[in-house]
């Protein structure tokens, strides 16, 4: 394989890990919104993810260092094409992340206010916004034969983007619940599942949408429907057994289906992209393909080694602290957050 | 305008970042240090200063890291074809330095906070020194991405771009060999002077006097080292650049004509950029000499000489940087790094007679000297990236020419804002929440931990 390919396979890897894990941090952001009843169990469900949301967050940042390390053309496009979504994303992320550390400084209402509205929003702008820019990556974007990106609004913003961004909230949304079920206790784990439950009809219309409008603005199913049908029919089958699983409470299953679907739909948009790393819908003499956007092969190898001996380390250190903090998070012990 | 508004933003979000970062950087290790004296003395005081010293840390670890992201990404959004034309070579450290470092902090940082009660003494120990090792390890890595920026080395030009042929020369960068221990002393001075300011002004009010002691004479201690540590690394800072960034050095002593032999340094100038002279000179004799090579002899070229060089070199253009602000913002570092190093003197000098406690008007001063080394950094990137003018790579590629020619300058003008004002509010929010802590004390925090294990107290702070 040449190393640019193995870069994009890379790259697309780091993508699917940051949607994986700070998919569940996003959702219960959602949930303590949407779910928290009370001041308590706001601060339970921060505190499940309170370990565990900054090393998530690296996973973007990694990604994002990768993409400029070994596509520097895929790096410069995208990031100046899609200037205000990302100038967006960047103040939903720092308020977000502010946030956590913030809220629980002070006792008075107010104050507390403030700082959930940084935590509901910092947790479902992000997963719309990528869910808008990864469709769009597919759905193509003008791209100039000097390979910058002069995108208007509605390049960014129209239903099937929309509908994309839409999908990645409700199944974010779905797999933090599930997160949710698995690390706390007594009402709260009723009550993420109960609300799985009732999303499940809702998030499945939506996502089935999107794989309709998937087949009429790409040529995802015509040119790779070998494997992308197959994906996108995994993804949906696994969705309708999550219901059953759901009503039978298999929470480690459930949260199992929830990941596996999410990495299947980030993995889809990679497989589309591929050979390219950025379609122009100005004409296919535009397209950028891997090797045109790729590094030199010294340039590769070198963070090859380096990526080589990391991840293995990273991922160990991990999943040690997946493991430290494996007990459900209650009301019952010292909350630090 | 583009390219105004582009650089005010990435100068104003990065020395915004960089206020935190040595903070950041700092106060893991002295945290760390304080821990380790726990876990060998087995003195409580040592666990509670941990404690203390680490709230102020995360609140500020916090605004750090969300300040950085929006480093990863600028780049790309406003620098487009520099990081087309540098990617090549610069993006390396930056993957590597998310790899590396940004995992390493983010996941031991999440088990130190959480694991008081869920790890075992030692490997929680081991979890504080893991986020200090990987707050330098970050430092090191865009350390030498800056490098490559002031003095770009490893690389040929293929592809119409800078592509990278010797890694090892890219890491063992002169500059960054200078520059890298200059930030850290730098940061743990700045980390230093935090808390011994804060420890001062408890010291005043006479309250917890031992506890704040204890945490003026350890931070007293690195606190002298650093700064002497960032004079001597400054030292050979200076020797660099006459030989790799000569332009940059003429710029800073507003040194227009060839100096002298011996070469005086000057303490003061009217300098004048349209007439390209510097009036009004004082001068110390043979001190430029001293810096520039490290013996009292040997001539510094002036900019005029090397303007007329460069010229031959890259063609028409005016390659000289702003000389005022490179200028003054040199002296003012010089003169912040060494009233950083007479206060810690004679803090540790009054400390060793036992009179740190009593000595009122010192200790005032030491609270003014929170200060010192956050106009010391500010000065010193700005004069280490308004000396590198007009270059975004030096020699290679000007800056001009690394602006995205495809956002608007409406579109950068709205990024400003927004980020100038959240980073605002960020600011002011973290003043409050420093003061509140600083307020609260030490020992109210144990308290905390009761309250907030009750079920019942709904709404207290754990």
């Amino acid at each position: 394989m040449e190393l640019s390919t193995l870069w994009f396979l890379l790259i697309g890897v780091l993508f699917v890990g940051f949607v994986f894990l700070e998919g569940f941090d996003f959702g219960v952001g959602m949930a303590t919104r949407f779910l928290a009843r009370n001041e308590l169990e706001k601060r339970v469900l921060i505190n499940t993810i309170g370990p565990h949301w900054d090393a998530n967050e690296v996973w973007l940042l990694t990604a994002g260092g990768a993409m400029f390390a070994a596509f520097p053309h895929w790096y410069a496009t995208v990031f100046s094409g899609f200037y205000l979504p990302f100038v967006v994303l960047l103040l939903a992320l720092i308020a977000r992340g502010v946030a956590f550390e913030f809220r629980g400084k002070q006792e008075t209402k107010q104050w507390r206010t403030i700082w959930d509205l940084a935590i509901f929003l910092g947790s479902i702008l992000p997963p719309f916004l990528l869910g808008v820019l990864f469709t769009c990556f597919i759905q193509g974007l003008p791209v100039d034969e000097h390979m910058n990106m002069h995108a208007n609004f509605f390049d960014i913003v129209n239903l099937y983007t929309v509908t994309g961004g839409l999908a990645f909230v409700l199944l974010t949304y779905m797999h933090g619940l599930m997160f949710i079920s698995l690390k706390t206790t007594g009402e709260l784990r009723e009550n993420a599942r109960n609300t799985a439950l009732k999303m499940h009809l809702l998030s499945g219309m939506v996502v089935v949408l999107f794989t309709i409008l998937t087949a009429f603005n790409t040529d995802a199913f015509s040119d790779k429907g070998w494997i992308l049908i197959p994906v996108y029919s995994v993804a949906i089958i696994l969705y309708l057994v999550l219901y059953p699983l759901l009503v039978k409470g298999k929470e480690g299953w459930s949260f199992t289906v929830t990941s596996l679907i999410l990495v299947l739909v980030t993995s889809s948009f990679f497989i589309t992209l591929f050979p390219n790393v950025v379609i122009s819908t100005i004409g296919d003499a535009n397209n950028i393909s891997i090797a045109e956007a790729a590094s030199g092969n010294y340039s590769l190898g070198i963070m090859t080694i380096v990526a080589l001996t990391m991840v293995p380390i990273v991922l160990g250190y991990t999943i040690w602290s997946y493991y430290i903090f494996r007990k459900r998070v209650s009301h019952n012990e010292h909350l630090e957050y | 305008m583009e390219l105004i508004l582009a650089r005010i933003q990435f100068a104003s979000t990065t020395i915004f970042h960089f206020i935190f970062v040595p903070i950041s950087i700092g106060l893991a290790f002295i945290i760390a240090l304080m821990q380790t004296l726990y876990l060998v003395k087995k003195n409580d005081m040592y666990k509670k200063m941990a404690k203390f010293w680490g709230k102020l840390f995360l609140i500020n670890f916090a605004v750090g890291v969300v300040t950085g992201i929006i480093q990863e990404f600028q780049f790309g959004m406003n620098w487009s074809d520099y990081s087309r034309f540098v990617g090549d070579v610069f993006g390396a450290p930056l993957a590597i330095e998310a790899l590396l470092a940004f995992f390493m902090e983010s996941t031991f940082i999440g088990l130190w906070i959480f694991g008081w009660d869920r790890l075992p003494k030692k490997i929680h120990l081991l979890s504080i020194w893991l986020v200090s090792i990987g707050t330098m390890l970050s430092a090191l890595w865009i350390m030498a991405a800056n490098s490559f920026m002031q003095n770009p080395v490893g690389y040929t030009i293929t592809n119409g771009r800078a592509e990278m042929n010797d890694f090892f020369a890219v890491i063992t960068n002169e500059k960054l060999l200078v520059a890298f221990p200059h930030t850290i002393f730098a940061s743990l001075a700045t980390a230093s002077f935090l808390v011994i300011g804060i420890s001062a002004w408890n010291l005043l009010k006479k309250r917890d006097v031992d506890f704040f002691k204890k945490s003026i004479h350890i931070t007293l201690i690195i606190g002298l080292i650093s700064s002497l540590g960032i004079a001597f690394s400054g030292h050979s800072q200076a020797k660099y650049l006459v030989t790799a960034q000569p332009m940059k050095m003429a710029a800073a002593e507003g040194l227009w004509e060839d100096s002298g032999d011996p070469a005086a340094w000057t303490l003061f100038a009217n300098i004048d950029v349209e007439q390209k002279v510097s009036n009004t000179r004082i001068d110390i004799p043979y001190l430029l000499s001293y810096l520039s090579y490290g013996k009292f002899e040997g001539k510094v070229e002036g900019m005029n000489t090397i303007q007329a060089k460069y010229e031959k070199l890259y063609g028409e253009g005016d390659y000289i940087p702003p000389v005022k602000t490179t200028f003054w913002s040199f002296r003012i570092m010089v003169a912040a790094g060494g009233l950083m190093i007479l206060l810690a003197l004679v803090g540790l000098i009054q400390y060793w007679r036992k009179k740190i406690d009593v000595s009122t008007k010192l200790l005032k001063w030491l609270i003014f000297a929170i200060s010192l080394p956050f106009i010391a950094n500010t000065s010193g990137w700005i004069m280490s990236e308004i000396g590198r003018q007009p270059w975004v790579v030096n020699g290679l590629m000007l800056t001009t020419d690394g602006i995205s020619p495809n956002v608007s300058a409406g579109s950068i003008l709205f990024s400003l804002i927004a980020f100038s004002v959240i980073y605002t509010l960020l600011a002011i929010v973290m003043v409050y929440l420093f003061i509140r802590v600083i307020k609260k004390g030490p020992n109210d925090m144990d308290k905390e931990d009761v309250t907030s294990t009750d079920p019942f107290s709904v709404g207290r702070v754990g």
